[in-house]
């Protein structure tokens, strides 16, 4: 980008954004504030990173910087400036003028924060042709500069194809380069790096890290400590509306202060060894018994033959092709092979696009293998018709990461319940619920930790975390000894997230589960996993104790990916 | 341009017309046959209709002239191939060529369509864009008008316009007349209710497009109200209601029968309800396959439509992308 580095406007060190008791309140004037008094200032070249979990009130300040906290909103501060000059109390015609050429924006989920019926090349023009006079040919030329200084080298090619047609990585930079078109001294990234895999979430801070050195003031917002601890300054905690702590990146992670941060930082499983708690214990559930920290019985290396008991699962040279409308064949699942051993965890790891997901399907007898076997404590399963294997499916339990759409949105917990412990056979579920039922539906809640006032809500009406204890109980009804998890915390706030780990902790050792344990995140499956595969395009191309892949990767993609993951500093 | 012609290839116009074929065989085959469901001696109809007298003769005359004598699987099979050659028969009772008839009235039933169509658009995009993004009050209002627009049957608006604009106020002939006011009431009567389907499902993807990240992106980059609604969110609310123009045109056609005859309008509708009254069995069949080739064509036009307002279906049902 001919971008040069920034005019040294004023004084080094000036403020580009300044923010003094920030109040923002939907609803009735006198309700409770989204943001009740935040004040913070982020200087020209640096990043301050605001990070809370959902509902903390991090999104509603960053969006209150460019005035766009929605026509509901009361916005209320003591000054709200952007590079020295205030904007409080702009009209809109005013707040148009600035946006985009002031204060940038950059959100997550770049395939739907691109027009996906517009090529970018015109959604980046758009901040040009809103705020120069540049004439179409001047702006495309424009464009492309941007794009290549955004990191997507060949930028002809990709700045006809709309965010649909380029890759997680190739749109998350568009993204920020429709943001960056008009070089703001502000920039607001929400998110930028959620939802993507972890290498391509090392590229983009890589990005974000050299629009800073350039002189550009970031606001970083995110719910992950880890990924911020990567490029930010400074670390400014929210809960519930307001800035609990802030401080140095350094001085946050490694003295924190507040309860709320400390909870954040436990909660993050990434190099916490297997079975410690990553969440305090909870009032519902007690710890449980102690934890058992002697080693597990021999889990057999993953790849060698089964002399001795047979293993919970094992997948014997699996593949299938997937054959799209036009002849065009995707191989999914390429030669995999593993072995779970009974009550131990099996974490499979890889990127979007791995075929983790088909060998789940696969492993569930959901989907059949083209070739290959997959067999269940030593007797055939995948290579049974759907008849005989239906007998044995309450042996193999799941639990998904989009729980709330794997429940009928109809049902309370309650009914969802008692359709688990009754099995598959009744059509509809006992409205007065046997005595048997109620008592097994009681256990299970119990096992949870879900408290039996929940019984009669129904999943929309429950939180993320309650959401994936329903789903947790639902697949232990049928008493399963395997459970199958596929991405079952990606959806949940970090602090969740390790209360659901520690639970699937606490409930493999009381029950003897085996879990096979699905993630694209690196951290989880090094916490959880007592044995990893690493799959890479279909194929599983290392194996080994959790202990071994992550502290002496073998193969070069997982020392890719394991340099990528973002750590607490 | 040229970028989006390509996203309509050839092999898919090619496809759709051997299908519009096919679909014009199977409508040809089952009138043929359904034709001959309805009671009563063809050569009868032919000769003044049922209850006149006439005498065994004449009846065997005609019969032999019209090749009613003919084994069906024969008649069948040369109707097919007078079909297939654009001909359409001979009326019965006006003693005229089925096609020559159907062509003289098409023109003015296709523009009543086309006309009502491009009205309900406009109603619908006029009441979705107004309705949107002004409050809560504004949603409702908008929305109870979509739905009784929608409800309101063709013969009683018809009747009411006509009432309030002919009888009360006298602005507007009751009756079509040749010049563009008499196309004014007909084009209201079809138009109405259409844009109450088509206003329901352009608001619901409006109010959802305005939602989405990719508005918020814009606006972040200082786009106006204005720029956000027609640069991405009326493209995306447009989209449903493409899809479903293909079916309200044909829609259209048949509200066309009730319409023509209120408003005492020539066209196909008045000349298909007059064929099945007096039995016209060349004329029903001609312009149940004038209507049905008008209804293919919509059908691949509103496709190639939507292949160029949304690029996506283009990729995903030819594989690429992605």
């Amino acid at each position: 980008m001919t971008i040069s580095d920034r005019p040294a406007s004023g004084s080094p060190n000036a403020s580009a954004l300044r923010v003094r008791n920030l109040r923002v309140g939907f609803g009735h004037p006198g309700g409770d504030d989204a943001v009740s008094g935040v004040s913070f200032d982020v200087a020209t070249g640096e990043c301050l990173a605001i990070v809370g979990e959902s509902g903390s009130g991090k999104s509603v300040t960053a969006r209150s910087i460019l005035g766009l906290a929605g026509s509901t909103a009361r916005v209320r501060a003591d000054e709200l400036s952007l590079a020295g000059e205030s904007v409080l109390g702009l009209s809109e015609p005013a707040w148009r003028r600035r946006r985009g050429r002031d204060v940038g924006l950059v959100l997550q989920d770049a395939l739907a924060s691109l027009d996906p019926l517009r090529p970018i090349v015109r959604e980046i023009g758009d901040s040009l042709r809103l705020h120069t006079d540049l004439d179409p040919a001047e702006r495309t030329r424009r464009v492309l500069e941007v794009l290549e200084a955004a990191g997507l080298p060949d930028p002809q090619l990709y700045a006809g194809r709309r965010s649909g047609e380029l890759s997680g990585g190739q749109r998350q930079r568009a993204l920020i380069a429709a943001a960056l078109a008009l070089d703001p001294p502000v920039l607001v990234a929400d998110e930028p790096t959620t939802a993507l895999d972890v290498t391509v979430q090392a590229q983009v801070l890589g990005l974000l890290e050299r629009v800073r050195a350039r002189g550009t003031a970031i606001v970083l917002i995110s719910h992950d400590l880890a990924v911020v601890s990567r490029i930010a300054d400074r670390i400014a905690v929210m809960h519930d509306g307001r800035i609990v702590e802030t401080g140095t990146t350094n001085k946050v992670l490694t003295d924190p202060r507040h309860p709320e941060t400390r909870r954040m930082l436990a909660a993050v499983p990434v190099d916490k060894p297997r079975f410690t708690r990553l969440a305090p214990a909870t009032a519902v559930r007690d710890a449980g018994p102690p934890p058992r920290m002697t080693e597990r019985p021999a889990a057999a290396a993953v790849t060698a033959a089964a002399p001795g008991p047979p293993a919970a699962i094992e997948a014997i040279g699996l593949a299938k092709t997937f054959r799209g409308p036009h002849g065009s064949a995707h191989q999914a699942v390429h030669e995999v092979s593993f072995r779970l051993a009974r009550g131990s965890t099996l974490g499979i790891v890889g990127e979007s696009g791995s075929g983790k997901t088909t060998t789940a399907r696969l492993v569930l007898a959901l989907t059949a293998p083209d070739a290959g076997e997959v067999r269940l404590l030593g007797e055939p399963w995948s290579a049974l018709t759907e008849k005989d294997r239906r007998a044995r499916r309450p042996l193999v339990g799941a639990i998904y990461q989009d729980v709330l759409a794997s429940f009928d949105p109809r049902l309370s917990v309650r009914e969802i319940l008692q359709q688990a412990v009754a099995g598959p056979t009744p059509a509809r579920p006992a409205r007065t619920g046997s005595r048997g039922g109620a008592a097994a539906v009681a256990a299970l809640l119990e096992n949870v930790g879900l408290p039996s006032a929940l019984l009669e809500r129904r999943p929309a009406e429950l939180s993320g975390g309650q959401r994936q204890r329903v789903g947790i109980a639902r697949a232990l009804a049928s008493r399963p000894q395997v459970l199958i998890c596929d991405e079952p915390v990606s959806a949940l706030d970090v602090s969740v997230q390790a209360q659901v780990l520690d639970l699937l902790d606490e409930l493999q050792r009381e029950l003897d589960l085996s879990l096979l344990f699905i993630s694209h995140d690196l951290g989880v499956i090094q916490h959880v996993s007592d044995e990893v595969a690493v799959m890479h395009d279909g194929r599983i191309v290392e194996t080994g104790t959790a202990t071994e892949v992550f502290t002496a990767p073998a193969h070069p993609y997982t020392r890719a990916l394991l340099a990528s993951v973002p750590r607490l500093v | 341009m040229a970028e989006a012609l390509t996203r309509v290839p050839l092999r898919f116009v090619a496809r759709r017309l051997g299908g519009a074929v096919f679909v014009l065989w199977a409508v040809a085959t089952l009138t043929f046959f359904a034709v001959r469901l309805i009671p009563g001696d063809p050569a009868e109809a032919i000769l003044g209709g049922p209850g006149s007298q006439t005498s065994p003769e004449a009846l065997a005359a005609v019969r032999a002239e019209y090749g009613l004598d003919q084994p069906v699987f024969v008649q069948y099979l040369s109707q097919l191939g007078r079909l297939a050659t654009g001909d359409l028969g001979r009326s019965y009772a006006l003693n005229m060529d089925v096609g020559a008839l159907v062509l003289s009235q098409l023109g003015g039933t296709l523009l009543l369509a086309v006309l009502s169509l491009a009205v309900a658009w406009l109603f619908a995009l006029l009441l979705a864009t107004w309705s949107t993004g002004r409050g809560r009050l504004a949603r409702q209002i908008g929305s109870g008008l979509e739905i009784i627009a929608a409800a309101l049957p063709h013969f009683w608006l018809a009747t009411t316009l006509i009432v309030v604009f002919s009888v009360w106020w006298g602005v507007l002939p009751p009756i079509s007349t040749a010049d563009a006011r008499g196309l004014v009431l007909p084009v209201l009567t079809l138009a109405i209710p259409l844009a109450g389907f088509l206003g329901q499902v352009m608001r619901e993807s409006l109010v959802a497009a305005l939602e989405s990240p990719f508005v918020l992106s814009a606006r972040a980059r200082g786009e106006s109200e204005r720029g956000v609604l027609w640069r991405h969110a009326l493209r995306h609310a447009a989209l449903p209601a493409i899809s479903l123009s293909g079916w309200a045109f044909g829609s259209l056609i048949s509200g066309a029968v009730i319409v023509e005859t209120i408003f005492a309008r020539p066209g196909l509708g008045r000349s298909l309800l007059n064929a099945v009254t007096v039995r016209d069995v060349p004329v029903v069949i001609g312009v149940v396959m004038v209507v049905a080739l008008v209804y293919i064509l919509m059908t691949i036009l509103t496709d190639v439509a939507s292949r160029l307002a949304d690029p996506r279906t283009a990729s995903i049902r030819t594989g690429a992308g992605g």
